[in-house]
């Protein structure tokens, strides 16, 4: 079997939009989205000790090697960059289809991502990958197992769970539930630096560059602005009375 | 402007997110507004989606769209759309609606702007509303092309019946695409809640880690007794088995809007501020003065909830005579 996990690469710390262009600041230091690190243990258990080989791909600027070689490091085999100037400001539409693009070339069993990206909140890219590559989708995995050629999935719904069966090929988004990602071990970290590592250009998957980046995207930012401020918070530190304090705010505010 | 609201419903109940979304699509303007309801068994909820300001219902009603699942409904919507030429489709965010927007996103080569909380003309132009890192930023975000997808954060619209008459129903006849046939659901377990319902309670009382024990639990019961409200719960605390799953508010579990939220012993983090953010008055009560919920409470203490709470179950209590 062989499994594509998609990861991100995204700023350290409290991220920031350059006021500029509008985009998210990535000229810092960046690492590894933390809940595709979910994505990346779920597959490494789902290969075991197998011959199932795991693929770690992403979409991003050059130092989005750092968080592959992260995967890497974590036991995943090879990894894929698809890195290029004109892939910036790209926007669902367009990274959807720049990492079908991409994945078609590995055409993997089956495609793994996090629940979320905790720089954007974005937190529906599977679907429309999944839309391009014409297979089936589940998210908000809970619990995942693969047995021959089928998919089940435990998915954690706003109701409850629902178990899902489908047929390999397909692609799931797994949620940060699932497990516990493993920390890369020393020897891990020492062997990533040897393992099979690629960057592609779109020119290699065969993307024009009007169909990517801001050019390609079909969504835009016009303006930043500040969000309307909860008037007249206040944070007080218990002194004994703060009981007295919260049933005279909420006299105040007419809530009892 | 042709605008399309897709309407979930779980069970014979339509949900209030995209009733709010309806309501809030019949007051953006000239245009006409349908509702698009998909499943087996939902003709029969057409009529009360049109009191929400839908002038058409379509109605994709057969056993094979039953499933609670996103790809079936992306052939819907993308007949529906192409058909009827609307420019414009809304979804409220919840676990199934947000892989359909995306799907759908793919599948016309439309823009999908999602997380908003508000839609506005603006000079002649359609601008979204999106609140972004952790909401400290509001950023104005468009559409280069037609159709608009927007996704909005549950509870950013109230659900207000307009007291439209009788809808157009028109019937949608589906043929799925393959890859839409492949998913299929092979048991649901559905946690029904006892008590009053987290979602339509007006005052919600939350319990976190912070509380210490499953035991303790108790505190926040007895304070939701006072405040006449429902109690509820962060998702770590649902995983360590110290309160049911559709206790949940948050990312994973239920989105609340109600006019009062106390949060006893909870950092406030993104995963659950996302249920429970566009609560009308956030009180929170935590001994660590740097958890984020603080940030957006509107009133903040820093102290043991375990001597602060029972004192204000007592206060409480007198107030009201007990």
């Amino acid at each position: 079997m062989k499994i594509a996990v998609c990861v991100k690469h995204v700023p350290e710390g409290s991220a920031r939009l350059d006021a500029g262009s509008k985009r998210l600041d990535r000229s810092g230091e960046g690492a590894l989205n933390h809940f595709d690190a979910n994505a990346v243990e779920e597959a490494l258990r789902l290969k075991g000790d197998s011959d199932t080989e795991v693929v770690v791909v992403s979409m991003g600027p050059e130092k989005a090697a750092d968080s592959l070689r992260k995967a890497l490091a974590m036991g995943a085999d090879r990894a894929v960059l698809v890195s290029d100037d004109a892939l910036a400001g790209s926007d669902l539409v367009a990274t959807s289809r720049v990492l079908a693009k991409a994945l078609e070339r590995e055409g993997p069993d089956l495609v793994l991502f996090g629940q979320q990206a905790s720089d954007g909140d974005g937190a529906v890219l599977w679907a429309a990958v999944a839309e391009r590559l014409r297979r089936p989708v589940v998210s908000q995995a809970a619990e995942l197992s693969v047995d021959g050629s089928t998919v089940h999935v435990k998915r954690q719904t706003e109701f409850g769970y629902d178990v899902i069966e489908t047929a390999l090929p397909a692609v799931v988004a797994v949620s940060d539930a699932i497990n516990e990602p493993r920390y890369p071990s020393l020897k891990g970290i020492m062997g990533a630096k040897k393992k099979p590592s690629e960057t592609v250009s779109l020119a290699d998957l065969g993307i024009d560059a009007g169909d990517a980046g801001e050019a390609g995207s079909k969504t835009e930012v016009l303006a930043l602005g500040s969000p309307p401020a909860r008037a007249d918070a206040r944070k007080i530190e218990d002194d004994g009375n703060a009981a007295q304090v919260i049933v005279d705010f909420l006299v105040e505010k007419r809530l009892v | 402007m042709a605008t399309l609201v897709f309407v979930e419903h779980h069970g014979s109940e339509l949900q209030k997110g995209s009733l709010g979304v309806l309501s809030k699509a019949a007051t953006l303007g000239d245009g006409d507004v349908a509702a698009v309801l998909v499943g087996a068994g939902v003709r029969s909820l057409a009529a009360e989606a049109a009191t929400y300001g839908a002038a058409k219902v379509y109605v994709a009603d057969d056993a094979s769209l039953d499933p609670p699942l996103p790809q079936t409904r992306v052939d819907v919507l993308a007949k529906v759309v192409r058909d009827g030429g609307y420019d414009t489709v809304l979804f409220a965010n919840s676990v199934l609606a947000a892989d359909i927007a995306a799907g759908l996103a793919a599948r016309l080569d439309a823009g999908l702007n999602w997380d908003l909380i508000d839609l506005v003309q603006q000079d002649g132009k359609l601008v979204g509303k999106r609140p972004a890192l952790q909401d400290s930023v509001l950023v104005d975000v468009g559409w280069r092309s037609e159709p608009r997808l927007a996704l909005f954060r549950a509870g950013s619209f109230d659900a207000a019946p307009t007291g439209g008459g009788a809808p157009q129903v028109e019937d949608v006849a589906v043929e799925l695409e393959e890859h839409s046939r492949g998913a299929k659901v092979v048991d649901q377990q559905l946690e029904e809640s006892s008590g009053p319902s987290i979602e339509d309670a007006d005052v919600i009382v939350a319990g976190g880690r912070g509380l210490g024990s499953p035991d303790k639990f108790t505190l926040a019961e007895e304070l939701a007794r006072s405040l006449g409200g429902a109690v509820g719960a962060t998702r770590a605390v649902v995983d360590a088995g110290w309160y049911p799953y559709p206790a949940q508010i948050g990312q994973t579990g239920k989105t609340v809007s109600p006019k009062l939220y106390v949060a006893l012993g909870i950092s406030g983090a993104i995963q659950h501020k996302v249920g429970m953010q566009s609560s009308n008055v956030i009180v929170a009560i935590n001994k660590d003065g740097n958890a984020p919920i603080f940030e957006f409470s509107d009133l903040g203490v820093v102290g043991d909830l375990h001597e602060i709470v029972p004192k204000l179950i007592e206060l409480l209590n007198q107030r009201k005579g007990v």
